[in-house]
């Protein structure tokens, strides 16, 4: 298979702007007779169902919470990255271009980059109109701070819920263009597969997760916009329903999956605390711009934080990466912790956490001051933990968060099916190895606000004749037939363990084998474990209840039985890199000093895989990457 | 620790619901409400029963997505916390504990504890936006807006939807939800321009979806996960009658 990515001629700064001048257009006579769906209502969604909807195609909208407005962008906290230099401290899109793709460690696209660094500027802008309350400064600017990896001050936020106004903006353009007629609303309504007519994306088959009767809507495109898969790992800081079912079905169907082993593990998340526990709740990396973070010098350290003196505290990434210190990027960070409580250095109950430590912050600036930046952190982290961070310590470990890998689409966010699409955390593109701090919230927004109406309505302009899409034609039959063959065969297992158990557990062997650190031994050996888990899912799993009415535990098997194949593949993948680069950390291919080893010369590309079939190994094609501006270079934070 | 669950079981939405008794023993203290319930459905799949059906999806207090009466509070006994976000600490060891749908009128129930909040929807797609389109936007900082306006009107847009204030109001009323969304524009510029029209017209979506009217209890602060405030519905009024008065 060619993978070609359709990079548009002439240099980077003329890139974005030769699509856009070339691009066709349909005039507004024909929009109306043009249906899309988009799958998703986070920002990815909402800002392209509102945007396209504005421009005049009929738009259909799915999402599986009772409302757009909970998808889980609501729950970004940090902020949003935007070149606009208002700091005045030599920011510039081409500077954001290039921390983006270092922060990547050149395994992204430079196109792309650029592209999402240039149109930062557009969604600032895009967002005030909206009404969202970005935080400003007494004289009635917009205020920045810095987020880890990058060293000037670009990212803005809204205190501690940024993603929760960005969304907003999102949902009330969204339900501005519902309440017109423009878009219909499906919530509570999950996508269970895609239909493709001659081989195209032509409609979906949806299930009404409140009376389980499925349906099936048809369009002239599909737009995946569903968000990231990081839930695979049962405990993250996503939310429950966050899946990878949507993009997993389209891959069945012929997509092609890019990079699917780069998860993010965030350094900064509350610790498990027990069996129970359900999620891992993020403490924003907004904090590392004040907090230290630090383990004891000892092993089998006994006193209170507090009690333990200066000099016999390791701060270990201030120890480590002079430079950057308590900000280094995210997969720095979480390594180093791994790192520290492997070697024994772990503290709290279960020996899984780091301090991180505002007594010196608090010190410096006063606790007021502390307070009105972090105040619904810290207050958050009592809630959790019942501890008062503002006395002692926080205590932190790694949690996976952010999947860089997801869709493979080429530079229109198109994926190898023609006519579907995907946008946000859906797809793999922008952020290669690793996603820099806020620039995630902004690659779903500028997907949806900036990029997708141009690159779809160029795809649309192929079919102002095709006529109403029939959703009657033989392939919605032989889709629906499958899903519900598919739902039948779950609930008939009727076996004696819960969906959860299987979730956990493959959650663990991900944690344990394909996580921070991965090794061909682990990975070879997790991939033998995940098939023997598959297998006795089909056996035991237990579903109670049928498939026409409301019933959870079915929609989590039908999620489970996705992850227990994406697990398989996110080892698979895993494993045919043999290089360290952003968080796919190979333990065969590290210096002696513990860094990430890339290699340029046989890894420089990105991995798109097809699936081949349930009981076959998925093949892997290459789209390789060519770097004309900025030169791959070692990463070093020291 | 003990407790002793009094749960609301209801089958859909015709159908006549019932409080059922469950126990659980060896619980932790350290878990969340939600995973105490968790906990619950994997004995009751095990056993052979249908699992409790609860709203819930980020469980970080953000999405507004849970919500159940506990003991007759929304959203249980910690001031501005979601269920989510509450664990079993606030609870003593055998203790019993009432857990019901929010109820209301406008809030039909779906099954067991789930209730439909689409009227939300409704009410912010009446007029709960500013009217641009993308692309329109001019310069970020075109228009510079105070420090503390910014910090007023974010005080307003942190409600995240949850429906506790519906739930706990003895008349079900919506007003602090619809106050929020109306004073969180009306109080930057760029929601200004479409102030008269917006306030009517979500109001007025608002009494359509069989909330009730507000008496002034001031039940719905006490109980709101972000702490909107109540002022809220006060500016809501004069910005309603202020809106009639001059449209006439
Ligand atoms: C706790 C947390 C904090 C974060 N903080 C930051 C931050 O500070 N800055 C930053 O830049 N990024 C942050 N991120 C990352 C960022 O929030 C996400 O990458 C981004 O919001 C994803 O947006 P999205 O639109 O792609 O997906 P989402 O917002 O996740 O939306 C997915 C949508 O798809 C729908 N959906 C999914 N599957 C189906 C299906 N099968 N059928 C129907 N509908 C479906 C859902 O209902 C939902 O509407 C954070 C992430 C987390 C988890
Ligand atoms: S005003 Fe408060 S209680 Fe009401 S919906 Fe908003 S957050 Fe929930
Ligand atoms: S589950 Fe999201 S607010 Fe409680």
């Amino acid at each position: 298979m060619n993978l070609d990515a359709k990079i548009p001629e002439g240099s980077l700064e003329q890139k974005w702007e030769n699509f856009k001048k070339t691009a066709k257009l349909v005039n507004p006579a024909n929009r109306k007779k043009l249906e899309v769906i988009v799958v998703g209502t986070g920002l990815a969604g909402s800002s392209i169902a509102a945007s396209l909807a504005e421009m005049g195609y009929q738009v259909k909208a799915f999402c599986f919470q009772d409302s757009p407005r909970r998808a889980h962008s609501v729950a970004a906290q940090g902020g949003v990255n935007a070149a606009k230099n208002y700091k005045n401290d030599g920011d510039s899109v081409y500077r954001m271009f290039v921390d983006t793709l270092k922060g990547g460690d050149f395994r992204a696209r430079e196109a792309n980059v650029y592209r999402m660094a240039e149109c930062s500027l557009n969604l600032i802008d895009q967002a005030v109109a909206q009404g969202v309350p970005f935080s400003r400064e007494y004289g009635g600017y917009l205020n920045n701070r810095s987020f880890g990896g990058v060293q000037v001050s670009r990212t803005f936020y809204a205190r501690g819920q940024t993603g929760q106004q960005l969304l907003l903006g999102a949902y009330q353009a969204l339900m501005r263009q519902v309440g017109k007629g423009a878009v219909k609303l499906y919530s509570r309504h999950e996508m269970l597969d895609l239909v493709l007519v001659d081989g195209k994306a032509r409609g979906i088959i949806v299930r009404n997760l409140d009376t389980g009767v499925l349906e099936r809507h048809a369009g002239h495109a599909v737009i995946l916009a569903t968000g990231g898969y990081g839930k695979i790992y049962y405990l993250s800081t996503l939310a429950m329903g966050c899946n990878g079912s949507a993009i997993w079905r389209a891959h069945k169907k012929g997509a092609l999956m890019a990079s699917p082993s780069w998860i993010q593990i965030h350094p900064t998340s509350l610790p498990q605390s027990g069996d129970y526990q359900s999620k891992l709740t993020l403490m924003s990396e907004s904090l590392r711009n004040d907090g230290r973070i630090w383990v004891p010098l000892n092993t089998g350290e006994t006193r209170k934080p507090n009690d333990i003196p200066e000099n016999e505290r390791d701060y270990y990434l201030e120890r480590r990466y002079p430079a950057f210190g308590n900000l280094a990027p995210r997969d720095i960070s979480s390594r180093a912790a791994k790192e520290r409580i492997d070697a024994g250095f772990g503290i709290g109950p279960l020996k899984n956490a780091v301090y991180l430590d505002f007594a010196k912050a608090i010190k410096e600036q006063g606790r007021a001051k502390i307070e009105e930046k972090y105040g619904n952190l810290f207050d958050m982290y009592r809630k959790i933990t019942g501890f008062d961070a503002y006395e002692e310590p926080m205590m932190i470990s790694p949690s996976a968060h952010f999947s860089m890998g997801g869709l493979w689409v080429d530079y229109e966010l198109m994926t190898t099916v023609p006519g579907l699409f995907a946008l946000g955390e859906a797809n793999f593109a922008d952020h290669g190895a690793n996603r820099l701090g806020a620039n995630s919230l902004l690659q779903a927004s500028v997907d949806g606000y900036f990029i997708a109406p141009y690159t779809v309505a160029n795809y649309l302009s192929g079919d102002i004749h095709t006529g109403k899409i029939d959703d009657q034609h033989p392939a919605f039959d032989k889709a629906q037939e499958a899903v519900e063959a598919n739902l039948r065969k779950l609930l008939a297992i009727a076996g004696n363990k819960t969906v959860d158990y299987y979730h956990k557990t493959l959650g663990k062997i991900l944690y344990d084998y394909c996580g921070l650190a991965r090794n061909e031994a682990g990975l070879k050996g997790a991939i033998v474990e995940i098939r023997k888990l598959r297998e006795d899912f089909y056996k035991n799993v237990k579903i109670p209840g049928d498939s026409i009415t409301m019933n959870s535990e079915l929609e989590k098997a039908g999620r489970v039985s996705d992850y227990l194949e994406i697990g398989e593949l996110m080892c698979f993948d895993a494993l045919s890199r043999n290089e360290s680069c952003g968080a796919h950390f190979r333990e065969e291919y590290q210096t002696a000093e513990g860094e990430a080893m890339r290699n340029d010369a046989e890894f420089q590309f990105i991995s798109a895989w097809e699936w081949a079939g349930a009981d076959a190994d998925p093949v892997l094609h290459k789209e390789e990457l060519t770097f004309e501006v900025l030169k791959p270079i070692v990463r070093s934070y020291k | 620790m003990k407790l002793n669950l009094k749960i609301w079981r209801q089958k859909d939405r015709e159908s006549q619901g019932k409080l059922v008794d469950y126990v659980l023993e060896d619980l932790n203290p350290h878990m969340s409400f939600l995973e105490m319930l968790d906990t619950l459905n994997e004995r009751l799949i095990l056993t052979g029963d249908e699992p409790v059906e609860f709203d819930h999806d980020c469980r970080e207090g953000i999405c507004g997505q849970c919500g159940m009466m506990i003991n007759g509070i929304a959203h249980g006994p910690l001031q501005n916390t979601t269920t989510c976000q509450l664990h079993l600490r606030s609870f003593t060891d055998n203790e019993t504990i009432f857990i019901e749908p929010f109820r209301s009128q406008a809030f039909p129930i779906k099954r067991d504890l789930r209730v439909d909040r689409s009227a939300f929807d409704r009410i912010i797609s009446s007029g709960g936006f500013v009217s641009t389109n993308t692309g329109q936007a001019p310069d970020a900082h075109a228009l510079p807006v105070s420090h503390q306006v910014t910090e007023e009107a974010f005080d307003a847009a942190a409600c995240i939807g949850c429906g506790a204030c519906v739930a706990t109001c003895k008349n079900s009323s919506a007003a602090l939800f619809t106050s929020a969304k109306i004073n969180h524009l009306v109080l930057l510029p760029q929601g200004k321009e479409e102030r008269q029209e917006r306030v009517i017209r979500m109001v007025e979506q608002m009494d359509a979806e069989e909330f009730g009217h507000c008496s002034n209890t001031e039940a719905c602060e006490v109980e709101c996960p972000q702490g909107i405030s109540v002022l809220n519905i006060a500016r809501m009024n004069y910005e309603y009658n202020r809106a009639l008065t001059r449209r006439k």
